[in-house]
C-alpha cells in the first residue's frame, strides 16, 4: 500500500494499524496530569470578572473605587483599559460573502451583548478575594430589548444587535444546483421541519489560561488550555502590537475541547492585557457558571426541508431552508457561519441528487456566541437527511436498509461531485451498510420488536448514514484571510543515545495525536516506539501548523510525520552508507539497528548518533553530523478527505411518560487508513455519546429576555454513564490516495450521526402511534407531546 | 465560584449547638453534610457569618429501634439509612428510597436530617416521611418537641423548624400487620432531582386496602400528599377500577406548576402514570 | 477576612498542619496549599465528580466539604493512593483499555472504582454504571471505563479465589 510497507523489515517495525496505548495516559492516571489551571509560577494573581445580568443593555457610569479598595486587590480594569492596547477583533472571512460582525474588545466599552458579557475585570491575590471585590463593584445598566427568538430578529422593526449592520441577519447564502422546482413537479415529497437546540460543549476542564508579561524584555508567554496554540500566538502578537517573535504559547495538558478551545475569548484577551498592564502573571480559570455563560455554544437551527422522490423510490432534489441563531456576533477567528454554511452543503451528500437547492441565513442576538463544536453542522445535516430519507422508504413502502441503498452515491461514480460543490475521492458507502446490516442482526432485531410491540414495548430502530469532512485544505479558512494554518510541521532529532525526539505542530487533547505520532515515526525510521519522544503544544519549540480541529490531526499531521520520519531515515542511510562504506540502499534500519540487505546488523542507530555528536573527528569527509531534519505538509489534492460511516441505534420508548431507554448503538466507520484501532474505537464511541447528549439531553434553555435558564451541571443534562448504551464498533478502509498514509479524521464520526439515528430509531417506536418528533433533544415532554398525550 | 468568608464553629452537643446560634449576632447556619450547604455556599447563593458543624454532635447518628418504632439520629447519613439492617426490616420504604438520592459520594456525607431540613420538594426523604406517618424531633431553647410530618412541611424551603432549632431525629412508627410500601420516581437521569416521585404506604390484606399514603415529589412546593386519591382507594379492592378512579382523583390532589423543561400538565400526566404504576407494584406484591 | 482556623489533616498518610480561611474548600486547599493538583475542579457543586477524594476511606467530593471539616481526618488524593500502589491495578487496567482520554475525570473515576470494588465480588456493568452516576467524562462515552472496572473485578475475585 505504502513506501513504506515496501520495507522487507515491516514487519519487525509494525507500529501503524496497532492498538497500543497511549504512552502519556500514565501520568494522567497517576493524577500526575498539568493542567493550565495547575500552573503555579511566583507573583501570579487571580482574575474574576464583573458580568452583565442583561442580555442587551447600554452601558453607563462604572464604578470601581470600592473594589480597589478591597483586600488583597491589585488593580481593577475596565473597557478603556484595554482598548487603549488591544485592537478590536471582528469575525468575519473574505470567502462568505457580505458577513457583517461587530467587532469586539475584552470588556464592553459601550453596550453588553449577551448576559455574561465582561465588564470589569479585577486581579487580585486570590480567586476569592478577587469575587469578593466583584460584589463592591456598581455598573450603571441601561436595559434595551432584548433580541432572542430567529424569527423575530428578522422583523423589520426588531431592535439590532450591531446597529452599524443594518439588520439581525449578518450572513445569508443559497446553494443551488439544477432545477429543483422541475425535480418537484410530479413527485411524491415528504418534508418536514426541525428543530436543533443550542447545546454547549462541557469540557470538563473549564477554560483556562495563564498570561505572563515580562515588561524588562517585552516578552509574552501564555500557557493556555487550547487546542491550537499557533492560531492564538499569531492572535495576541497581533491584537497587542507585540513581535511575534516575543510571544509564545503553550498547550500543556488540555482536558477535554471538541471545538470549544479555539475560539477566541473576551476573558483570554482581558487576562493578556491584565498581564501587560500589570507586569505581573494573571491567570483565570472559568468556574462552571462562567463556562456556560461564555463557552461557545453551538447548533441552534431551524431547518425546514423537502425530499422529491418518484414512485420507485429513488430521489428526485432536495429543497432546505436553514435558519440558525450564532448569538451577538461571530466568533474569532473562524466565524459563526461555519456551521450553517456545512448544514446546507452536507444535506443528501451521501445520495444520488441533481437538484439541490438550499438557502442559510444567519441570525445575531442576545445570546452566548455560537460557533464550532464537534462534528460542526454534521449532525444537523445528517439528522435532516436521514429522517427525510426515512420518510421517503415509509411512503413508498422500502426498508430503511433498501431506501438508501437504492441511492446512494455508487462505486462507479467516484471521483463524485455533489450538487453543493463538494468532491469525494471515494466512499465506502454501501460496505457500510451492508455491514452494519449484519452487525445489527437487523432480521432478528425487527422480529423481537415485532413480538414486544404485542406486550405494549415498543423499541425502534434507526439508521443514519453521514459523511464527514476532514483533512481540510486551506479552502477552510485560509481562502477566507484567516491566519489558520492548514499544513503541519514536524522536526526529528536524533538523540545521542538513538532515540528520536518528535516535535510536531499538533496538540494533544487526549485523543492520542502523540501516540499516533510515535507509532508513524517510530515504524517510518525503524525504532521501538518508546524510544520516539512526541513534543507537542509549544509555539516555542514546535514548528509552525494548524494543530488540532477538524478531525485533521491524523490526516495531515501523521502525513507530515511520516514523511518527515522517511527524510529522517534517508539521512541516516547516508551517513551509515559514508561509514559503512556500502550504498543507503543497501541498508534499512529495524528496531534501531542499521541491517544490510543480509540482515545482519552492521550498527546501532545509538553508535551512529554517538560518532556523529562526540566523534565528528572520525566521521568520513564531506558527512556532517546532521541528524535532525524538519518537514511541513500540506494538502494539496483534493479540498477535503471525505469519509463515510453508518449509525445504527436501539431505543426503547415508554410511551407513557415519553422516557427512552436508548439500548444499543452501532456504527461502521470508515476513516481511511486506521493509525491505532483502540483510539479510533475510543474517538467513535466518545463521539457517539456526544451525539446521543444532543438527541436526549442537552440544551441551553433562555428566557425570553435572553437569560440562560439552565446554565450549571446540575440542571444542563449531560449524558452520564447510567444512560448512555454499550457501542458496537465496526470498520471499513479506504485510504486516501492524496496522502502516502491514508489516513483521515475519526474524531467527529461518532458525534456526527449518533442524534441522526436516534431520531430515527424514536420514530420508529412511535410509528404504531402515527406520531413524529423533529425536535432535538427528543425530551420526555417532547416525545409525549408527539404522542398527543399532553 | 469561592464562598463568602463566614466564620466556623464546631460543637459536639446539642446544647452547644444551640448556644453557638444564640449567641451569634449575624447570620448563622448548621452544617451538618454540608452537601446542599457547600453548593450554595460556593454559589453566593447563601452567605452567613457563622457556620456551625454539628456532623460531630453525640447521639445524634445511627439508628435504634424500640416498642415506639424507629428512631433515625438526623446525622445518619445517606449511606447508613441505605444500608441499615434495621431500616430495612423497620422502615423499608426508606431503604427502598435512597439509592435514589444523588450519587454515592453525595450519600458518603449527606445526611437524612440535612435534607429534611432543606425540604427541597424534589427530594425523596421528605416524600418518604411523610408517607410513613412519622414525627421529627426538635431540640430548641424551651427543650425538645416532637412535630408530626402531616404539619412539618410549611413552604417551600420552609419547615416547622424555628431558627436555631435543631433536628435530632427522625421518628417512625412500627409497621402494621399487611404493611406494602413502594418508592418509585422519573428521573430525568440516575440519581438526579425527580420530575415527579411518589413514596406509598399502605396496609393491604388480600387486596382490600386498609390505610394508604401516598406522598409525592416535586408536584408543589412541599412534598404533597394525595389525600382525594388516598381516600378513594381506602376500604376498596386494589384493581384496575381503583386505581383509575385513584388517577383521576389526583386532579383534586395536586397542582403543579410548570418549570422550562417540564409543563404542569406533564408532570400531572407523569404523576399520574406513576400512581398506576406504583399502585400496580403494590398489587402484584400483595399476590 | 475572618479569622483563620488551624487544621491538622492526614493527607496520603502525612500529617499536615496548615491555617486556613473557613471558607476554603478542601478542593482548594488539596490543590492550592498543598499543591496536590491531581483532585481537580469541575462544577464546584457535587455534580461532576473530578473532584472526587477519599475521606476515611469513602469517596467524597472536596469541593463540598471544607478543609476545617477536615480536621483530625484523613484523605486520601490520586497522589496518595498512586503512590501506595492500592489502585494499581486499576490504573494499569485503565491504561490498557485506554479508559481515559483527556484524563480530566480520571482521578475522581478512579476513586469511584476504588469505592465499588471496595466490598469484594463482581459487580454487573449496570452496577459499575449505577456507581459512576456521579462521575461525569466527556470523552470516553463510558464504555472503556465500565470494562476497565469489569476486568479488574475479575482478576482480584479470580486472585481471592486462587489464594483461598
Ligand atoms: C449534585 C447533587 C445531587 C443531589 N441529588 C439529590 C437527590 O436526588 N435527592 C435528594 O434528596 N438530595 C439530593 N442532593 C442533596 C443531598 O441529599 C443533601 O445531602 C441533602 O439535601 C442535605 O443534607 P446535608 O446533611 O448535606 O445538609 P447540609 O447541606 O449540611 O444542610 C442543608 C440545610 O439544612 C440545615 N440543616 C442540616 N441539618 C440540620 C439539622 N439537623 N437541624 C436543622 N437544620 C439542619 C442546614 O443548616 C442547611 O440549611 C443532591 C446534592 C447534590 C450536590
Ligand atoms: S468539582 Fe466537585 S463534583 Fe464537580
Ligand atoms: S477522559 Fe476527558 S473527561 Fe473523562
Amino acid at each position: 500500500m505504502t513506501a513504506i510497507s515496501d520495507s522487507p523489515f515491516r514487519a519487525a517495525n509494525q507500529y501503524i494499524g496497532k492498538s497500543l496505548p497511549r504512552p502519556g495516559a500514565k501520568r494522567l492516571l497517576a493524577g500526575r496530569g498539568r493542567y493550565t489551571d495547575d500552573i503555579v509560577v511566583p507573583r501570579m494573581l487571580y482574575a474574576a470578572f464583573w458580568r452583565s445580568p442583561f442580555a442587551h443593555a447600554r452601558l453607563g457610569a462604572i464604578s470601581i473605587e470600592a473594589a480597589a479598595a478591597m483586600p488583597g486587590v491589585h488593580r481593577v480594569f475596565i473597557g478603556a483599559d484595554f482598548a487603549a492596547i488591544c485592537k478590536p477583533w471582528v469575525g468575519t472571512l473574505s470567502h462568505f460573502a457580505g458577513m457583517k460582525s461587530a467587532p469586539q474588545l475584552p470588556l464592553a466599552t459601550e453596550k453588553v451583548l449577551w448576559a455574561g458579557h465582561p465588564i470589569a475585570m479585577v486581579i487580585a491575590e486570590t480567586r476569592a478575594q478577587a469575587e469578593d471585590a466583584l460584589e463592591a463593584i456598581e455598573v450603571e445598566l441601561d436595559e434595551l430589548e432584548p433580541v432572542v427568538d430567529i424569527d423575530a430578529a428578522q422583523l423589520p422593526d426588531s431592535t439590532l444587535v450591531y446597529e452599524e449592520a443594518g439588520s439581525n441577519v449578518i450572513f445569508r447564502t443559497r446553494i443551488e444546483s439544477g432545477s429543483t422546482a422541475s425535480a418537484f413537479e410530479d413527485a411524491e415529497v415528504v418534508e418536514a421541519e426541525f428543530r436543533f437546540g443550542r447545546h454547549t460543549a462541557v469540557t470538563m476542564e473549564l477554560r483556562s489560561i495563564l498570561a505572563d508579561y515580562d515588561p524588562s524584555d517585552g516578552r509574552l508567554t501564555v500557557h493556555q488550555s487550547t487546542q491550537t496554540p499557533y492560531q492564538f500566538h499569531d492572535i495576541y502578537a497581533r491584537h497587542f502590537g507585540l513581535s511575534e517573535a516575543h510571544v509564545r504559547v503553550v498547550a500543556p495538558d488540555v482536558g477535554g475541547s471538541f471545538g470549544m478551545k479555539l475560539h477566541l475569548y473576551h476573558e483570554d484577551m482581558a487576562v493578556v492585557g491584565a498581564s501587560i498592564l500589570t507586569g505581573r502573571p494573571v491567570k483565570f480559570t472559568a468556574d462552571r457558571m462562567e463556562s456556560f455563560l461564555t463557552d461557545i455554544h453551538a447548533r441552534d437551527h431551524r431547518v425546514r426541508a423537502r425530499l422529491a422522490i418518484s414512485a420507485d423510490g429513488m430521489f428526485r432534489g432536495i429543497e432546505v431552508d436553514d435558519v440558525t441563531g450564532v448569538g451577538p456576533f461571530s466568533a474569532y477567528p473562524r466565524t459563526s457561519v461555519v456551521e450553517g454554511n456545512q448544514v446546507v452543503r452536507l444535506i443528501g451528500a451521501a445520495y444520488r441528487l441533481k437538484d439541490y437547492r438550499a438557502d442559510l441565513t444567519v441570525v445575531a442576538q442576545n445570546k452566548t456566541q455560537m460557533s464550532q463544536y464537534r462534528a460542526v453542522g454534521h449532525p444537523i445535516a445528517c439528522a435532516v437527511t436521514e429522517r427525510l430519507v426515512d420518510l421517503a422508504g415509509a411512503r413508498v413502502g422500502l426498508d430503511p436498509f433498501e431506501i438508501r441503498r437504492r441511492n446512494y452515491v455508487t462505486q462507479d461514480m467516484y471521483p463524485h461531485k455533489t450538487p453543493s460543490g463538494y468532491s469525494f475521492e471515494r466512499l465506502s458507502l454501501e460496505e457500510c451498510l451492508d455491514k452494519l446490516h449484519e452487525a445489527m442482526d437487523y432480521e432478528a432485531l425487527r422480529k423481537d420488536q415485532a413480538r414486544l410491540r404485542e406486550a405494549g414495548i415498543h423499541r425502534g430502530i434507526g439508521i443514519a448514514t453521514y459523511v464527514e469532512i476532514t483533512n481540510p485544505s486551506p479552502a477552510f479558512y485560509g481562502v477566507g484571510g484567516a491566519h489558520i494554518s492548514a499544513q503541519d510541521g514536524c522536526v526529528l532529532k536524533v538523540t545521542s543515545s538513538g532515540g528520536i525526539q518528535c516535535l510536531i505542530s499538533l496538540s494533544e487533547l487526549g485523543q492520542g495525536a502523540e501516540a499516533i505520532v510515535g507509532q508513524i515515526v517510530a515504524e517510518g525510521v525503524g525504532i521501538n516506539p518508546n524510544l520516539v519522544r512526541v513534543i507537542t503544544g509549544d509555539t516555542d519549540m514546535t514548528p509552525v501548523g494548524g494543530a488540532t480541529w477538524a478531525c485533521r490531526g491524523a490526516g495531515i499531521g501523521g502525513e507530515t510525520a511520516l514523511q518527515a520520519s522517511k527524510k529522517l531515515k534517508g539521512r541516516i542511510l547516508e551517513i551509515a552508507g559514508a561509514i559503512l562504506q556500502c550504498s543507503p540502499g543497501k541498508l534499512d534500519i529495524s528496531d534501531g539497528q542499521i541491517l544490510d540487505q543480509g540482515g545482519n546488523i552492521r550498527m546501532s542507530l545509538g553508535e551512529l548518533a554517538n560518532l556523529a555528536y562526540f566523534r565528528s573527528d572520525l566521521l568520513p569527509k564531506g558527512i556532517q553530523p546532521e541528524l535532525t531534519v524538519a518537514h511541513h505538509y500540506a494538502p494539496s489534492g483534493y479540498p477535503f478527505a471525505f469519509t463515510n460511516g453508518i449509525h445504527g441505534s436501539l431505543v426503547e420508548v415508554d410511551v407513557e411518560t415519553g422516557f427512552v431507554k436508548i439500548l444499543k448503538h452501532w456504527v461502521i466507520e470508515d476513516c481511511g487508513r486506521i493509525l491505532n484501532p483502540l483510539l479510533v474505537d475510543e474517538q467513535i464511541r466518545g463521539g457517539v455519546v456526544q451525539g446521543l447528549g444532543a438527541a436526549f439531553f442537552e440544551e441551553c434553555l433562555y428566557s425570553k429576555s435572553g437569560q440562560l435558564l439552565n446554565g450549571s451541571m446540575a440542571d444542563y443534562l449531560v449524558p452520564m454513564a447510567c444512560e448512555m448504551p454499550d457501542i458496537v464498533i465496526g470498520h471499513v478502509e479506504t485510504p486516501t490516495q492524496d496522502t502516502e498514509l491514508g489516513a483521515k479524521g475519526c474524531g467527529e464520526a461518532g458525534t456526527a450521526a449518533a442524534s441522526g439515528a436516534a431520531l430515527n430509531a424514536v420514530n420508529d417506536a412511535l410509528s404504531p402511534f402515527k406520531a413524529s418528533i423533529t425536535q432535538l433533544p427528543m425530551t420526555p415532554e417532547r416525545i409525549l407531546k408527539a404522542l398527543r398525550v399532553v | 465560584m469561592k464562598a463568602r468568608t463566614f466564620s466556623f464553629r464546631r460543637v459536639t452537643s446539642v446544647e452547644e449547638a444551640l448556644a453557638a446560634f444564640a449567641s451569634c449576632e449575624g447570620e448563622a447556619r448548621f452544617l451538618a453534610g454540608g452537601q446542599s450547604l457547600l453548593p450554595a455556599l460556593n454559589l453566593r447563593l447563601d452567605a452567613p457569618d457563622l457556620l456551625i458543624d454539628i456532623s460531630r454532635v453525640e447521639g445524634m447518628r445511627g439508628v435504634s429501634v424500640s416498642s415506639s418504632g424507629l428512631r433515625i439520629g438526623a446525622l445518619t447519613r445517606h449511606v447508613e439509612v441505605l444500608r441499615s439492617p434495621l431500616v430495612a426490616e423497620h422502615a423499608s420504604l426508606l431503604s427502598r428510597a435512597a439509592p435514589f438520592v444523588a450519587h454515592p459520594a453525595i450519600r458518603n456525607l449527606g445526611t437524612i436530617g440535612g435534607s429534611l431540613a432543606l425540604a427541597d420538594p424534589a427530594a425523596e426523604f421528605p416524600t418518604c416521611i411523610l408517607a410513613l406517618n412519622a414525627s421529627l424531633e426538635i431540640a430548641g431553647a424551651n427543650g425538645i418537641r416532637t412535630v408530626r410530618a402531616d404539619d412539618y412541611f410549611r413552604a417551600l424551603y420552609e419547615t416547622d423548624i424555628g431558627p436555631g432549632e435543631l433536628l435530632t431525629a427522625i421518628l417512625i412508627p412500627p409497621p402494621s400487620h399487611g404493611q406494602r410500601v413502594h418508592f418509585d420516581e422519573l428521573a430525568r437521569r440516575r440519581g438526579d432531582y425527580a420530575i415527579v416521585g411518589l413514596a406509598v404506604n399502605a396496609v393491604i390484606h388480600d387486596s382490600n386496602v386498609k390505610e394508604i399514603r401516598l406522598a409525592f415529589s416535586s408536584v408543589g412546593p412541599i412534598p404533597t400528599r394525595a389525600k382525594t386519591a388516598e381516600a378513594q382507594l381506602i376500604g376498596t379492592f386494589l384493581g384496575a377500577e381503583g386505581i383509575a378512579s385513584a388517577q383521576a382523583a389526583l386532579a383534586n390532589d395536586l397542582s403543579p406548576d410548570g418549570t422550562d423543561e417540564v409543563s404542569s400538565e406533564t408532570r400531572m400526566h407523569l404523576a399520574r402514570v406513576l400512581l398506576g404504576r406504583s399502585l400496580n407494584a403494590l398489587l402484584r406484591e400483595d399476590k | 477576612m475572618s479569622e483563620q482556623v488551624s487544621i491538622t489533616v492526614k493527607v496520603n498518610g502525612s500529617i499536615v498542619r496548615r491555617m486556613v480561611e473557613p471558607r476554603l474548600t478542601l478542593l482548594d486547599f488539596l490543590r492550592r496549599d498543598l499543591g496536590l493538583t491531581g483532585t481537580h475542579a469541575g462544577c464546584e457543586m457535587g455534580a461532576c465528580g473530578a473532584c472526587l477524594v477519599s475521606l476515611e476511606g469513602r469517596a467524597v467530593h472536596s469541593c463540598l466539604m471544607l478543609a476545617v471539616q477536615a480536621d483530625d481526618l484523613s484523605v486520601e488524593t490520586i497522589e496518595g493512593l498512586s503512590e501506595n500502589g492500592s489502585i494499581a491495578d486499576l490504573q494499569a487496567a485503565f491504561f490498557e483499555r485506554n479508559a481515559l482520554q483527556c484524563g480530566y475525570c480520571t482521578p475522581g473515576v478512579l476513586i469511584t472504582a476504588r469505592d465499588c470494588l471496595s466490598t469484594g465480588g463482581v459487580p454487573s456493568r449496570d452496577e459499575i454504571r449505577d456507581a459512576l452516576s456521579g462521575n461525569y467524562c466527556r470523552c470516553t462515552g463510558y464504555e472503556a471505563i465500565v470494562d476497565a472496572i469489569e476486568v479488574v473485578a475479575r482478576m482480584r475475585a479470580a486472585n481471592a479465589e486462587g489464594s483461598k
